[in-house]
């Protein structure tokens, strides 16, 4: 790898809209957003592999860890949301879950420091996935009677039909998929944003005016809001999984 | 040159409007959520997963916000 690629990769951003540019480095349009995501990629999988790769009748330390996130997402999310038949959607909910945890939690990993999910890219994929997802399974359990049902909410006047088809049609199949993967995109820019603002000014401080009580306070942020990303990237990864079961249970009880 | 300053303006006022609805409501959906949990503490964790849910769909206007000031703030 030659130095003037590896200065694109660790790429010095010039203003706020280069959060949505998409520069290409390597061959495929791969940057670096492309790198780490196959870098959480992989560790998902060897988090999911690796504990588990010989059955035991006591699990590792990181296995008691693992089975306790993965017992989380399939009682906590999927079975308590969807119900009885839950165990037919884990294959979406339990990796895009940990997918999503190492995604996020990039924002404050040391030396990448930054949040994947931030490009809208892949919050937009995930969320089209979702939707093909919850439209698929209301059509195969109802048929087409899951449009008919979806849009039309039982025990509505006639006359009012006329307002409220097209409110359905808005809210179910066009804003649930927009509105998850812009809460996911938004939330990340923001606290990326803030942590940039927070870090940028302790770092202008300190060579500016090297003083102590200039640079702690904003240092003293940076820290606390460090801390409360933690909180909002698990946060968003739980959300995000936990609205896909919500959306998929109402499409298999459309009729209530 | 008029045009940009107003782009400004406006996404300065688009989020910071914006955040005023789901600020007051996300407080309602907590407040009430913390009075449900300390009724019944049995029921804690269900409440809690209805109160994430409901923070969520709550939140999403002020983010429809948020991208709104990126959207201005591209076009100025």
């Amino acid at each position: 790898m030659t130095a003037p690629i590896l200065a694109q990769i660790v790429e010095v951003p010039s203003d706020v809209n280069h959060l949505f540019d998409w520069p290409a480095v390597l061959p495929f349009g791969i940057n670096r957003v492309v790198l780490l995501m196959f870098l959480a990629t992989l560790a998902t999988f060897l988090f999911l592999y690796i504990p588990f790769r010989k059955p035991r009748a006591v699990p590792s330390k990181m296995g008691v860890v693992v089975e306790t996130l993965v017992t989380f997402v399939r009682n906590g999310i999927a079975r308590d949301t969807i119900g009885p038949g839950s165990t037919k959607y884990e294959w979406l909910l339990i990796p895009m879950f940990f997918w999503l945890l190492f995604l996020n939690l990039f924002e404050i990993t040391p030396l990448i420091h930054f949040p994947v999910t931030s490009r809208m890219a892949i919050p937009a994929f995930l969320a089209v996935l979702v939707w093909i997802t919850f439209v698929f399974v209301g059509l195969k359990k109802h048929g087409l009677s899951y449009i008919k049902h979806s849009l039309i909410p039982s025990g509505v006047p006639k006359l009012l039909l006329v307002l409220v088809i097209p409110v359905h049609l808005l809210s179910t199949f066009l804003i649930r998929p927009i509105s998850l993967a812009v809460r996911l995109f938004a939330n990340m820019i923001a606290g990326h944003i803030m942590l940039a603002v927070f870090f940028l000014t302790t770092a202008s401080y300190f060579v500016f005016e090297p003083k102590i009580v200039a640079f702690a306070i904003p240092l003293a942020f940076a820290i606390v809001i460090t801390a409360f990303e933690i909180f909002v990237a698990v946060l968003q990864a739980y959300i995000f999984t936990l609205l896909t079961a919500v959306y998929i249970e109402s499409s298999i009880n459309v009729e209530h | 040159m008029q045009a940009d300053a107003a782009a400004l303006i406006g996404a300065g006022l688009a989020y910071g409007l914006a955040a005023i609805g789901p600020g007051v409501g996300i407080g309602i959906v907590v407040g009430n959520a913390v009075q449900a949990m300390v009724r019944q503490p049995e029921m804690a964790g269900q409440v809690r997963t209805t109160m994430f849910l409901g923070i969520a769909f709550t939140e999403a206007l002020a983010l429809f916000g948020l991208l709104l000031f990126f959207i201005l703030f591209g076009a100025a």
